[in-house]
């Protein structure tokens, strides 16, 4: 930990030539304290495969909310911009476990880790495209988090137990707006149709890497700690094909990824998000307002 | 010497402090408050509070309520301690809590989704002015994450559903 994060540095002067007034990280402390169960301390291993969760979970929320005043109505703006929050809400509880392995705070790992180091899929970082390229890749992403969280509800881990019990009925709730969506769109005029099987074409080459499974956790998954990937791909077909079929498009192909964002090889959009996401706390770090 | 009486009375400020987004409720009526501790030997209270939604913002406004509220009432040491376990539901709120919200003009949570899968059925929402069983949700999300938004069919007034979670 740098002094800039420890809790104490003033970092800019009060002086009235500086436009953005004295920054002080006198808060990050204080914050810490909401963001999750305080005391465990998760391992090497297991901090590892938190970071594939909160990572899903904190670049979908910055995508998301990119929608907000931009949704085609203004409950579309409510809703996306919700549905961003509770994933923040996931991500930070579960950055801050992550980072207990080697006491980074939750804004250590997201402000100030480099692209490479980032553990999140590649569907994530795909863009937000039209409306319904959003909502597919919702359909997609909380079809797969809902499952997911389901399983880590039973973790042997307390701690990743905990966050995802919490987690797990609020991604249901974001799998039911996706999928009242894909029907609507899916049944609405020509264009939101044609658009809608072009954002199924476009995506499901990522949907591969998230059903994927990686010798890396194979000691996780047997001490019952992580779920396995591959574990979860049948139970979240069955949804993809009953909710497309209810308006007759087909579930595409499923298609072999090379896709590698678990370990740090990603999308060309990744370093963009992040440049968007991080500027401000690279720029004044501990900024607080 | 820390009696009961302190105790009973740490444990009435911090279950006095109102939700700073639905005022009308304190956060012992939503469930939000867990537990209020003393340690014997030095004093300090320990308050533990859990989220109603992961990403709640009004966590950070009810953690500094609590230590302002405490700490005028001359409790100096406060901690104020978060769980994740076990998770907040709709079943936390008290049915005082359930009263107060439909009188404030919010229909409270009518019980677990009837069908649960993905394409989920809920139970009808009453009017929190005429009753009416009549009504139909406008949105899905509504002015915070715990809250949609619905209109009754009979009175044509829009209202805040909280809902079932």
């Amino acid at each position: 930990m740098t002094s800039a994060q420890n809790g104490t540095t003033e970092l800019a002067p009060e002086d009235s030539e500086n436009p953005h007034g004295a920054v002080t990280v006198d808060q990050l402390d204080l914050e810490a304290e909401l963001a999750g169960d305080a005391d465990a301390i998760a391992t090497p291993e297991t901090a590892e495969y938190v970071l594939w969760l909160a990572d899903d979970a904190l670049i979908l929320a910055q995508q998301l909310s990119r929608w907000i005043a931009h949704a085609p109505e203004i409950e579309e703006d409510v809703a996306l911009g919700n549905i961003a929050l509770d994933l923040l809400g996931h991500a930070r509880s579960l950055l801050r476990y992550a980072g207990s392995a080697s006491g980074r705070t939750e804004d250590d790992l997201a402000y100030f880790r480099n692209e490479p180091e980032f553990r999140c899929s590649w569907m994530v970082q795909q863009d937000n495209g039209d409306f319904a390229h959003t909502i597919i890749r919702q359909l997609v992403m909380a079809t797969y988090m809902f499952a997911l969280y389901t399983r880590l509800a039973d973790s042997t881990d307390p701690t990743l137990a905990a966050i995802a019990a919490k987690a797990v009925k609020e991604v249901e709730y974001h799998r039911d707006h996706a999928v009242q969506w894909t029907l609507r769109l899916a049944g609405g005029t020509d264009e939101s149709r044609t658009r809608t099987q072009r954002a199924l074409e476009n995506l499901w080459p990522f949907v591969g890497e998230l059903f994927r499974d990686d010798t890396s956790i194979e000691p996780l998954i047997a001490r019952g700690i992580a779920a396995r990937p591959s574990s979860l791909q049948e139970e979240c077909e069955a949804i993809f094909t009953a909710v497309l079929a209810e308006e007759d498009l087909e579930v595409p192909q499923p298609q072999p990824s090379s896709a590698g964002g678990r370990h740090g090889s990603h999308f060309s959009a990744l370093g963009f998000i992040l440049a968007e996401m991080q500027v401000l706390a690279r720029q004044h770090p501990g900024a607080t307002w | 010497m820390v009696t009961t009486t302190q105790l009973d009375h740490a444990r009435a400020i911090a279950g006095a402090v109102a939700d700073p987004e639905v005022p009308v409720l304190t956060i012992a009526d939503l469930g939000v408050l867990r537990d209020v501790g003393i340690e014997p030997e030095t004093g300090t209270v320990t308050v533990t509070i859990t989220p109603t939604y992961s990403g709640c913002p009004a966590m950070e406004t009810i953690r500094d309520d609590l230590h302002l509220a405490l700490e005028a009432a001359g409790f100096t040491d406060v901690v104020i301690d978060l769980t994740l376990t076990p998770a907040w539901t709709t079943d936390w709120m008290s049915d005082e809590g359930k009263q107060k919200l439909t009188a404030y003009g919010i229909a409270p949570p009518t019980g677990r989704s009837a069908v649960r899968g993905p394409i989920p059925l809920t139970l009808a929402v009453k009017c929190p002015r005429c009753s009416s069983l009549r009504t139909k949700e406008l949105a899905r999300f509504g002015s915070t994450s715990c809250k949609s938004l619905w209109q009754c069919e009979d009175c044509l007034e829009p209202f805040d559903h909280f809902k079932n979670h």
